[in-house]
């Protein structure tokens, strides 16, 4: 009495080819929109996240300016503008690697990604130097953190330590959950490079790129907004 | 039905497959549905037993059943582990999960391996709660305000703090999987206007998922950061302001009353239409009002700080915001009782329930617009009316609404019927339960008794009394439903492909369903609650007492 082998024929018929779709859609049109509607309200939860340490940072930066002002200023602008540079150009790079898995230029891509890769390797590390330069001056928070320096830099401005260890505070948040996300990034990079390389992605079937990119775009686009905020508060000479 | 019980069973997403891989492997959202009912009862009945120490204890005005200490981690533990790990996922993990994909005649979710992927976080998050709890627990109240939280609490509040963030994105998870659903699955013909109630409230929840939660879980890590590291973010000692961890927490923690909320005003619109056998009066007004509650429910939160030390100016901007709040929730009850006007009323379990929750959920959002009064509020703030008034929106709403739901789908879900009489009885019981628990603490806290201790001057001990005592026969009333619902998987009389007459896609398959849904996908062509269509169900059900 059991219909279901031929319930299951129905519903195999009603499944149109290609490995890449799941069964439970219809045709790849539909898998692809509902991965970048998908993909879209994930990052809108994102800006929520990040959103609650940029209104901490908002009120902070109000109210203890002075303290915000000098830790910004003891941030190291030359790397820190290399690092902004050397993300867009990982963002160039994968907006590039979409349109070669688009055409087809599978060989264009795997370049790309590996590319992508490097830049976000990079960023890591050049982010990692500084975080060692600011462990060295003391100012992580916590027990050992220290603002001596910043008070002797800059007799003209009252600076309250405790104050300072906030822009600190929101230094570390900001950029360490950003730095996490960009792990997390070049980790899905990975994969995407290793799929490429077998020849996985093409005009039929890039979703997986474009979305990994979209990912990746948003965690530039926070940079691109955390590098203004934390390190150009005042860099004109103090008077 | 003789012939049912004589043919063998059909194939369905139960008995497809068996053993513990097909379960904790599946991708089938009807069986995650499942996991997630055994999971939060698991946590219910938890959370549950803390609010009966709470109210041993208050039994009397002495504190002689626990310490002071051991009081504030019990009300601490209640709170977090029946809001995150019972409300928040009950209604849409369960039910949601169970029925969106067939109320708009998909297959599946659109993304069914994150859909188990926001079961396995719940479970991580719930294991690290439980040996939280039982590692010595939390006691800084489900709200973990700073710098107590931070800087003075000797518990384990890091512990908590990371359970509830990783249970926030198995809710985020959810949410995210339903509105991608609703967008992208829906059937050919079942356009927006035709989609059932239930799918627009649950769209509406999932928006507040997907806004409100991400700003818990960046709070929640403050507190952590601060907890670990002595940032001092949050401590006003060394120049933080805990008033910001406040706005962030309630940012979240007031739409998220609306999270638990909604999904019972959705299964609420399918219950009393389908036991009046009328369309939904003013369809559309029940369906934008569920989009107005997620809109103005992020308008509202610092009704919550209004004795905290906000100005009075935004004290009187925030408090006339939550007035209107009520419009969206008037205009629900408003039409479900128009609903009911001259409709031809049936009372079954599921609308016993329906009725409770009208009843109960207006009493709790008339008590919300005292509440929304600043000099009302100030008098009452942390006492007992809070207490009252919050738990008959989320005992006497949110949990009769997911009882009535779960009552109401359970044919559908187990292929089963529950008896009927046992189910009225459970449902009475609870609703006599209820209010005996919590009416007199209306009272109560109109007469000063303030929350969060666990002693009290002895003129308020009758009504402690009466209180204690409602809250064991509503545990009667609670335990009922999962033993009769465990009776009948196996005793329980066969159910049929609609035992009610219920209009939607969910009624026109088969009781369990095949585990894709529909043998043949079904194409739309009439409009929602289209019950002037649909004949009556068969006599058996409908008088069976």
């Amino acid at each position: 009495m059991s219909d279901s082998p031929a319930a299951l024929e129905r519903h195999d018929q009603h499944r149109p080819h290609g490995p890449e779709l799941l069964h439970h859609f219809s045709s790849a049109q539909q898998q692809r929109d509902a991965a970048s509607l998908g993909m879209w309200l994930f990052l809108g939860t994102e800006i929520m996240f990040f959103g609650g340490m940029f209104l901490a940072y908002l009120i902070y930066r109000l109210w203890y300016f002075n303290e915000f002002a000098a830790g910004s200023r003891s941030l190291d602008i030359t790397l820190g503008t290399v690092n902004t540079i050397v993300l867009i150009c990982s963002s160039l790079t994968v907006a590039l690697g979409v349109r070669a898995a688009q055409m087809g230029k599978r060989k264009l891509l795997v370049i790309l990604l590996l590319l992508t890769l490097i830049f976000g390797l990079a960023f890591l590390g050049i982010k990692g130097v500084e975080w060692y330069a600011k462990y060295k001056e003391h100012h992580i928070p916590g027990a050992s953190f220290d603002a001596g320096d910043l008070i002797r830099d800059y007799p003209q401005i009252h600076i309250d330590p405790a104050h300072a260890q906030i822009y600190f505070s929101l230094y570390f948040a900001m950029t360490g959950l950003h730095a996490l996300h960009m792990i997390i990034g070049v980790g899905l990079f990975t994969y995407l490079l290793y799929h490429s390389m077998k020849g996985r992605y093409g005009p039929e079937y890039y979703t997986p790129i474009e979305m990994g990119g979209l990912y990746w775009h948003f965690v530039d686009v926070v940079w691109i907004y955390l590098f203004p905020l934390l390190y150009l508060i005042d860099r004109k000479p103090l008077g | 039905m003789a012939t049912a019980v004589i043919t063998p069973e059909r194939e369905n997403y139960l008995n497809q497959e068996y053993g513990i891989k097909s379960w904790l492997l599946t991708v089938d959202h009807k069986r995650i549905a499942l996991l997630y009912l055994v999971s939060i009862t698991f946590f219910f009945f938890i959370g549950g037993f803390f609010a009966l120490l709470i109210r041993l204890e208050l039994l009397t005005p002495a504190g002689d059943l626990v310490q002071a200490d051991t009081y504030n981690k019990l009300f601490t533990m209640h709170g977090q582990v029946m809001i995150f790990f019972f409300l928040i996922p009950s209604i849409p993990a369960v039910l949601g999960n169970f029925l969106v994909p067939l109320m708009i005649g998909a297959k599946d979710l659109a993304f069914p391996r994150i859909n188990l992927l926001s079961w396995y976080l719940y479970i991580i998050a719930g294991v690290l709660m439980l040996h939280c709890i039982c590692t010595g627990g939390v006691d800084t109240g489900w709200t973990f305000y700073t710098p107590f939280s931070t800087a003075f609490s000797n518990t384990k509040v890091v512990e908590a703090g990371v359970a509830i963030f990783i249970a926030g994105f198995s809710s985020i998870l959810t949410g995210l999987n339903f509105v991608v659903t609703i967008h992208r699955m829906r059937a050919p013909g079942m356009t927006w206007s035709r989609l059932p109630l239930f799918i627009w409230a649950h769209y509406a929840t999932s928006i507040i998922q997907l806004l409100g939660t991400p700003v818990l879980a960046i709070t929640l890590l403050l507190v952590v950061f601060e907890r670990l590291f002595h940032l001092g973010i949050f401590d006003p000692t060394r120049g933080g302001d805990p008033l910001l961890f406040q706005h962030l927490f309630w940012f979240y923690s007031h739409p998220a009353v609306y999270i638990m909320i909604l999904p019972a005003m959705a299964v609420e619109s399918e219950v009393v239409a389908c036991f009046t056998r009328k369309r939904i009066f003013g369809y559309h007004f029940v369906a934008m009002s569920s989009i107005a509650i997620a809109v103005f429910g992020f308008l509202v939160w610092a009704h919550h700080m209004f004795v905290a030390g906000i100005s009075l100016y935004s004290a009187l901007i925030f408090s006339a915001l939550s007035y209107l709040v009520a419009v969206p929730s008037a205009i629900k009850v408003f039409n479900w009782t128009a609903t009911m006007y001259k409709g031809s009323i049936t009372f079954t379990t599921p609308m016993l329930y329906a009725f409770g929750f009208i009843g109960l959920f207006t009493m709790g959002g008339l008590t919300g617009l005292f509440l929304a009064a600043l000099g009302i509020d100030v008098h009452v703030t942390d006492t007992y009316f809070i207490i009252a008034h919050f738990h008959y929106i989320m005992v006497g709403g949110a949990v009769m609404g997911y009882l009535g739901g779960l009552h109401f789908w359970w044919p559908k879900i187990s292929g089963r019927m529950y008896p009927e009489w046992l189910g009225k009885f459970a449902a009475l019981i609870v609703f006599l339960g209820f209010n005996l628990t919590f009416f007199p603490q209306f009272i109560l806290g109109y007469m000063g008794m303030p929350r969060r201790y666990w002693q009290y001057p002895p003129e308020f001990q009758v009504l402690n009394v009466l209180s204690t005592a409602g809250s064991t026969i509503l545990a009667v009333g609670y335990v009922l439903p999962m033993v009769y619902f465990l009776w009948s998987m196996r005793y329980g009389k066969i159910a049929d492909d609609n035992p009610w007459g219920a209009a939607g896609l969910e009624w026109q398959t088969t009781s369990p369903p095949p585990t894709f849904n529909f043998d043949v996908p079904p194409v739309v062509t009439w409009e929602a609650y289209n019950y002037d269509q649909i004949p009556a169900p068969a006599e058996e059900v409908s008088v069976e007492r």
